[in-house]
Parts: structure tokens; sequence; C-alpha cells
């Protein structure tokens, strides 16, 4: 069928409308920023000193380091924590059952981030939930120091994003056909073997592209951190967010946002690699 | 295993504590938040001091409730406008790019397609940062040049509507191409030899097929762009909306009328998560 080149344009032009205006110009404007600076007579210069304040630094590239290993550790424990459920809800659980089960995964995220940190605050807090609940059974006399802490702000920031790796996990999951496992049973395989050489290979694509979502959600996050988290943990963000709406420093701020772009694309590359996966199956 | 291989009492009863455990955790915060709502109490904790709406609807000196509350009712109001706006251009222009990727065959496609999905690695943060600075230096451009001042390019109501739409849009897209996926072309097809215009069978045959998907594409578009903070933050002017507001006061100056707000954020999205089911079950 020959395709109207009107309806086409038609089609078009409001795409390149959305993607350059908000997609492509906003990247070059805060690619070019990043190398201004103000020099001392206050015009606008290039320069390097921008990304230079990150590299000479140390707290600027700890923070960065501390950051990502924080948000490779948290992918992983998502993993691990909701892969079992992943697992119950395609294949155990009955219809009747699984439907609902999928549903109240859903509800936390759509009610947003905010509110599940404040709930967990409130969970953690000194006098919260956690707490009194620990001192009822007599596990402990005094409080014990939760909430602003590594231990709160890891909650939070798995809570936050597990949810975004079980999803891809189940839809791989609900296309594995069942007689693959009874096969490998009836061959004499155990629970293990085919756990690790049927199971986790079908799912591979749904894990790669969870642990994608989780990991640049983690390591982009502020809420968590901000709020969980202690005054010494160290999250790179806040210093982006510090840099734009605390000490309005916008070019070095745009230089650490686009650090933190490169090197987090740099990390999920060098992943992919390593595990051999290729990102054009793990979109589909 | 799975329900067709015999597994032990063990496995079966330790699968099930674990499925317990998990559900816990994920609905343990929430729950708490919302009885917390009405408890008696001026500070955010235990112990339950008796049941009061107090928080939503007293108005003394020490407790002022939800509904008494300006600043709050107000950012909720500009949350419900924005996420409306956003939810509306998102759907708009997410299924024009769902019909521009799934029918037609272009030059760079692959790479458009690249950029269109790019929002959902993206974080939130750059997105906020990179607009804000395009669109303000955008603005100082013209006003220096052409003596132009556009409002629309500060940071203010409709530039957190820009922004929350760069990206709702890419999901918008993504659930409107699911269904159309399942498009019978041989249906446009026979439109045409019917002697439809192009333009009516577009609006007559697809978009009447894809419209499950527009109707839940724009409900989900509205509650991202409800509870997102990240981008909104760098964009925000006078007008906060509700995730600002909440971030603002949590930080600085909370009370139990963060519970009550908590609480009807909670039932108003279970309550569309609810409706949502049954019209899929419907089908």
């Amino acid at each position: 069928m020959r395709k109207s080149k009107f309806i086409f344009y038609l089609l078009l032009v409001p795409v390149l409308l959305w993607l350059i205006s908000l997609i492509v110009l906003p990247h070059i404007q805060l690619f070019i920023s990043s190398f201004v600076i103000e020099n001392d007579s206050g015009d606008k210069v290039f320069s390097f000193a921008n990304y230079l304040t990150f590299f000479s630094d140390e707290i600027y590239w700890r923070t960065f380091i501390n950051t990502a290993l924080y948000a490779i550790f948290i992918t992983f424990l998502a993993f691990v924590v909701t892969f079992p459920v992943a697992f119950y809800i395609t294949k155990i659980a009955s219809k009747k059952y699984s439907g609902f089960m999928t549903l109240l995964l859903l509800i936390p995220i759509w009610i947003g981030e905010l509110v599940t940190i404040y709930g967990w605050m409130i969970l953690l807090g000194d006098h919260g939930v956690v707490n009194n609940f620990l001192i009822y059974i007599g596990l402990i006399d005094t409080p014990i120091k939760l909430l602003y802490t590594d231990f709160s702000m890891s909650v939070g920031l798995l809570y936050m994003s597990m949810l975004f790796m079980i999803i891809p996990v189940m839809s791989t999951l609900e296309s594995l056909d069942n007689s693959l496992i009874e096969a490998a049973s009836d061959l004499g395989a155990s629970k293990w073997t085919i756990f690790t050489k049927i199971i986790i290979p079908y799912a591979m694509p749904g894990i790669t592209s969870g642990a994608i979502i989780v990991f640049m959600l983690v390591i982009g996050d502020y809420v968590a951190p901000n709020l969980l988290g202690g005054k010494s943990s160290l999250w790179f963000t806040e210093q982006i967010y510090n840099n734009f709406l605390a000490t309005f420093n916008w070019n070095v701020g745009a230089a650490f946002g686009f650090l933190l772009l490169f090197l987090s694309s740099v990390i999920v590359w060098v992943a992919l690699k390593l595990s051999g996966q290729k990102l054009e199956r793990v979109g589909s | 295993m799975i329900n067709s291989l015999p597994s032990s009492p063990a496995y079966k009863i330790g699968f099930k504590i674990y499925m317990g455990l998990f559900y816990l955790f994920l609905v343990l915060p929430i729950v708490v938040i919302c009885i917390l709502a009405f408890n008696d109490s001026d500070f955010i904790a235990l112990p339950w001091k008796g049941f009061s709406l107090d928080w939503f609807f007293a108005n003394t000196d020490k407790r002022v409730g939800l509904f008494e509350d300006a600043d709050l009712l107000h950012s909720i109001w500009v949350s419900i406008s924005t996420g409306f706006l956003v939810a509306l251009f998102s759907t708009i222009f997410g299924t024009i790019a769902a019909m521009l990727f799934e029918e037609r065959d272009f030059k760079f496609k692959g790479f458009l397609y690249f950029l269109a999905l790019a929002p959902l690695v993206i974080p939130g943060v750059i997105l906020g940062i990179s607009i804000l600075m395009s669109s303000t230096s955008l603005g100082y451009f013209l006003e220096d040049n052409y003596n132009l001042s556009l409002e629309w390019l500060y940071p203010g109501f409709w530039l957190v509507v820009f922004g929350q739409f760069s990206f709702c849009a890419t999901y918008v897209m993504l659930l409107v191409s699911a269904r159309l996926k399942k498009f019978d072309k041989t249906l446009e097809e026979a439109a045409l030899s019917l002697r439809a215009t192009r333009l009516e069978s577009i609006f007559l045959i697809t978009l009447p097929f894809l419209r499950p998907a527009i109707i839940s594409a724009f409900v989900v578009a509205f509650l991202i762009s409800f509870s997102n903070f990240n981008t909104t933050i760098f964009l925000i002017g006078s007008d906060t909306t509700l995730p600002v507001e909440l971030y603002t006061r949590i930080k600085y100056s909370s009370t139990p009328v963060l519970n009550a707000v908590s609480f009807m954020i909670v039932v108003f999205i279970t309550l569309v998560a609810v409706v949502n089911l049954f019209v899929n079950r419907k089908k």
C-alpha cells in the first residue's frame, strides 16, 4: 500500500518537535554550559575548570564512586529479593490471586516515592513503629538508631526501585514454558541446576532490562538519600542539587550532571559487555 | 518447583512465608502512614492516642487539618492541573509517535526511536537541569536581542508541564505501541478501498481501535506527573506541586497533616488501580 507523504509529515513533525526541543537541544545546552565559566571580569569563557573541580577535589569523585557502588549493590539486592516473588506470581500462584498480587505490586509505584519514603521515616524513626515493636517483644531496651543511617537509606532505595526489577522479570518468566522445567526434572536435574541452567538464562533479558532501570533510578535518586540517609552519607545527585538550588553554580552543576549521565552509561555498557547481553535484545 | 512437579512441604511453606514477608515489607510503610493520619497526637509517632479527624478538619493554633490548610490545598490543585495538561499533551504526542514508529519506515528511524526511549534511562535530575538551562538561556537570549519576554520559558507552571511531558510521552508511546502491534492492517485498507480518505481512516478506524490503550496511557501519564519530584523541583516557580510541598514539609516542618494528605493519595491511587483492574477484566 502506498503511504501518503502528507500524513507522514503530519506524524513526523510533532515527534521531531518533542524530541528536538525537549531532549536533544537541552542536552546539547547542558554539554556546552558545562564548559563555561565566568572569569574575573564577568565574561563567559570556555574552560575545563568545571570538570577539573570534579577530579581535583577528592570529595566529589569519592562521592561518585560511593554512589555508583551503592547503586550496583542495590541493583543486586533488588534482583535477589524480587526474583522469588516474580517466580511465585508467574509460576506457582493460581490465576485467581496472581492478578491481585500484581496489582499490589503496582500501587506503591503509583503512590510515588515521596509518600512511601515518608512511610519509612515513620517506621524507622527513634520512636517509630519498628523500634516500638522491638522494645515490645523485648529484643532491645532502648531505641536503636535506624533512621538517618546507611541502613535506612538502603531500605528506601531498595523499596522504591525493586518493583522496576520485578515487572520486566515477570514478563519474561510468563513466556517460559513449564514443560522445559518438567523435562529437566524428568531427566534428573536438581532444583539448583534447573534454576541456574534454565530459569535464569531464560529470564536474562528481563533481568538485564530491570537491572538497567533500577541502576539508573538509584544512581539518579535524590529523595531517599536526602530524607533517609545520614549526614555523612555521600550521594552524587545531592551535589548536583546543591549546585543548582543552593549555591547557584549552574555551570559546575551542568558538568556534574553530564558526568553522572556519561559515567553511569559507561557502567551500564561495561556491565552489558561483561554479561554478554545486547541492548537491542533487552529492549524487546 | 512448579505445581506440576512434587516439592517438599518445607519448600512450599518456606516460599509462602517468604511471600508473606515480602508483601508485609511492601505494604507496611503505606499502612502505617494511613493509620497515623487518624492518631490524636501532635507528633507523627506512636503511641496511639485515640482516633481523631483533627488532621483532616481541625483549624486551631496547634493543629491545622488538610482541608483548612490553604497552601496544601493549593499545591494539590496545582498538581491536578499540571497532571491533566501533561497527560493531555503526552497522550496526543505519544500516540502520534507510536503511529509513526509502528507504521512507517524512514531514514534515521532507529536513531529517532532511540531518542524517544532515552527518557526511560536518563535520570530525572538530568532532564530537569538540562531543560531548565536551555529554556532560561533561550529566554535571556530572546529578551536581550528581540526585547521579547516570554514568561513560560522561566521556572513556573508551564515549564513544569513541558518538563514532565518530555518523559511522560515516552510511556504513552510504549503503551499505545503495544496495542498498535495487534492492529489488523486490512481494516485500514478496507476503509481506504471504500473511499475513505487517509485521515478519515485514522480517525474512524485506527483511533477507535486504540481507545482503551489511549485511555489507560492518559491515566498513567497523569499518575507519573502527579508523583514526580526529581524533574519538577528544578522547573518549579511559585506554584509548588504536591510532591515538592510534601518534601519541603517533611524536611522542615512535619506534622501529621502529611499523613492525612498521604492517606488521601493512597485512597485515590488504590481506587484508580481497582477500577483499572475491573475495566481490564471485562475485556
